[in-house]
């Protein structure tokens, strides 16, 4: 059986949502997440209109037979993983840490020791 | 067909033997991990002891299914650049899941998408929503899968005829319900494992072979493909498939939109988050799931491109009209060509492991599907949760049973429709119903349950009542019923209106309820997604 989740209630979370700390890791993950996906979803849907509407621009040879289109194919490869990886290293740095600060305020480490004691 | 079949009969043998291999020791795994499932997180869930990385593979497993590596493959070969457009989409959608929906789900579910969206809602009507929108997106992933199953098989092993498709989509389908039945997410997460890696050795054998005839310059490789298409320098640059009319353009637009904003919204990507302990883990699956996805497309474009250098358009649409088997086309001629022995091997490897990739995804549908079934639907709307957790594991089996007969049936029936097509319909329901309405229950504090429920009915049926009027269905040439004309929606894929209409629909719901949001829940709800307070 998986034990029982500690369990929250609306008015010890409301309390934690109003806190100073809770606000501020709720930005930290607020103005990362969203100012980048607009970022990520303009900048492809960038590319898919320049693909279906700027043929000649596409077309142009780079290298070889190499293309605009192609470049900017591989670059959208490029940035997802690189907006990846720069998510990866805010989290660890912004997130993480304030996540299990507030956690560990709140009396209970929350993860790792309650399933694996399963 | 020819080209295939000619050689077919010499390697159907050993195709059968690796693929028996294959699918006995599956099931082997299957038993294995059955044995050890014992309550519903373990069913569900996998005991949510998977880690980032075997869950990033699995992830990965669930979400390369034939359409990538055939269809991709495919489309490359006969379409050049336009092929390439799709493997973007599914790739950069990654970056919605990452960045926005895996941890709060990983914190704030536990078995199902509905366990979100109904979080601080009213049960009964969001249970119900989600639930009938899961079941749906899963049942038309799952036809794409098997009919294409059907056609594949009947192509690779060179035996004709509708009773071998026939069998073929019946043998998959009783496979996929003992897999889940038997070995739950445990079973399932390590059947795509499996598969994931097979595939990825396969793509990555083949990238070399490809890439070492051209002297691992992609330059070549490219200028060889475009003389051998016959279209030169178009072959390379977008518009051989979307760029003809205004129309297309604006179908590609379309397509583009329901890519990348349906993955986040695929139910049986969203259950794998609550295979692994905690949300650090679900972050570091979706980051390997982005590498290996991201490296695997790159290498689907060395496959694309070799196929039509190597094997040449012209020999891909006498296999296959839609070049659904290009890649093992290319394999043949990666081994020595038709005829030979290393021809021979190579082609059976890489069929086997188109198989094993239908038969992984096929699991995964399945398992999404009936846990929504027995979770949502039965448990909590039929038995208003007054249900124990072995009814209601054992309800999941019998419900997996239930949506593989369903599915056999259906793709039996529909083995005409495009399987292509049913995919991006999937992405498009997914990205029009169940996105908007995960977006707004996770971070819009006044969503309210009727701007739930509108929003995943609104979307839901928006999408697939505009696929019903458009050219898919009817009044062209390559329609399901290509003798009626009732198409009036222009677009083959309904994302550009539908997924609009599915936030606009939860936004006016929500303005326009006559109860308010609960704002002690909503900060139950942000509290537990971000800290991870109380995750199950």
């Amino acid at each position: 059986m998986e034990s029982p989740p500690i369990t929250t209630t609306p008015s010890e979370t409301q309390l934690i949502e109003e806190s100073e700390e809770f606000r501020t890791l709720r930005r930290s993950f607020r103005n990362f997440a969203f100012p980048v996906t607009i970022g990520f979803v303009l900048w492809y849907l960038l590319y898919v209109l320049l693909s279906g509407y700027a043929p000649a621009l596409m077309g142009a040879k780079v290298v070889g037979h190499i293309n605009v289109a192609l470049v900017l194919g591989l670059m959208q490869f490029l940035t997802t993983f690189a907006i990846a990886a720069w998510y990866a290293r805010y989290a660890d740095r912004r997130i993480d840490p304030s996540a299990s600060a507030i956690r560990e305020a709140r009396g209970a480490v929350v993860h790792a020791p309650r399933e694996a004691a399963e | 067909m020819n080209l295939i079949a000619s050689s077919a009969t010499d390697h159907r043998g050993l195709t059968m033997t690796l693929f028996g291999v294959f699918v006995l020791a599956t099931l082997g795994i299957t038993i294995w991990a059955g044995r050890q499932t014992k309550d519903a997180a373990d069913f569900y869930a996998g005991g949510r002891a998977f880690s980032g990385f075997q869950n990033g593979l699995a992830i990965s497993g669930d979400y390369m299914s034939a359409a990538s590596f055939l269809g991709i493959a495919g489309a490359i070969a006969l379409f050049g650049y336009d092929g390439f457009l799709y493997s973007i989409g599914f790739l950069v959608a990654w970056l919605v899941a990452l960045l926005l929906v895996a941890e709060p789900l990983r914190n704030s579910g536990r078995y199902t998408m509905a366990d979100v969206l109904a979080f601080r809602m009213r049960q009964r009507p969001v249970r119900t929503a989600a639930g009938i929108s899961t079941i749906v997106v899963s049942i038309f992933y799952l036809l794409a899968q098997m009919v294409g199953a059907g056609s594949l098989v009947a192509l690779l092993l060179g035996v004709s005829g509708d009773a071998a498709k026939r069998w073929t989509i019946v043998a998959v389908g009783a496979l996929m319900v003992l897999y889940v039945a038997i070995g739950g997410m445990k079973g399932t997460t390590w059947v795509q494992i499996v598969k994931a890696v097979l595939l990825i050795a396969g793509t990555a054998l083949m990238t070399v072979l490809v890439l070492a005839k051209y002297h691992f310059n992609l330059s070549t490789l490219l200028g060889a493909a475009a003389d051998a298409s016959g279209k030169a320098n178009a072959f390379l640059e977008p518009g051989l498939k979307y760029g003809v009319t205004g129309t297309s353009k604006l179908d590609f637009l379309s397509l583009g939109l329901a890519l990348v904003l349906g993955t986040a919204g695929l139910p049986h990507i969203l259950v794998r988050f609550y295979t692994v302990p905690t949300a650090k883990a679900a972050r570091k699956s979706v980051l390997w799931a982005i590498g290996i996805i991201g490296g695997f497309y790159l290498m689907t474009l060395a496959l694309g491109f070799g196929a039509a250098a190597l094997v040449g358009p012209k020999a891909i649409k006498a296999a296959n009209a839609a070049g659904n088997t290009a890649a093992p086309q290319l394999a043949e001629q990666l081994g020595g060509g038709p005829g030979t022995t290393g021809g021979a091997v190579l082609l059976a490897v890489i069929s086997a492991v188109a198989f094993a990739t239908i038969l992984a995804v096929v699991a995964g549908l399945t398992l999404a599907s009936s846990a929504s079934f027995a979770h949502d639907l039965y448990a909590n709307v039929i038995r208003r949760g007054k249900v124990s957790e072995r009814e209601e594991v054992h309800v999941a089996k019998w419900a997996a049973a239930g949506i593989g007969a369903v599915a056999i049936v259906l793709s039996l029936f529909a083995d005409k429709l495009n399987a292509a097509a049913l995919v991006a319909l999937a992405f498009a329901v997914a990205a029009s119903a169940n996105l908007p309405t995960l977006l707004y229950s996770l971070f819009w504090k006044r969503f309210t349950t009727t701007g739930a429920v509108s929003s995943v009915y609104a979307g839901l049926t928006s999408s697939v009542a505009l696929v019903i009027f458009s050219p898919v269905v009817s009044g062209g040439k390559n329609s399901l019923f290509p003798h009626s004309d009732f198409q009036w929606f222009p677009l083959e894929n309904p994302g550009l209106v539908s997924i609009p209409v599915g936030f606009l629909a939860g936004w006016v719901g929500t303005v326009l309820s006559r109860r308010q949001a609960d704002p002690a829940k909503y900060a139950e709800l942000e509290v537990r997604s971000l800290t991870g307070l109380g995750a199950h």
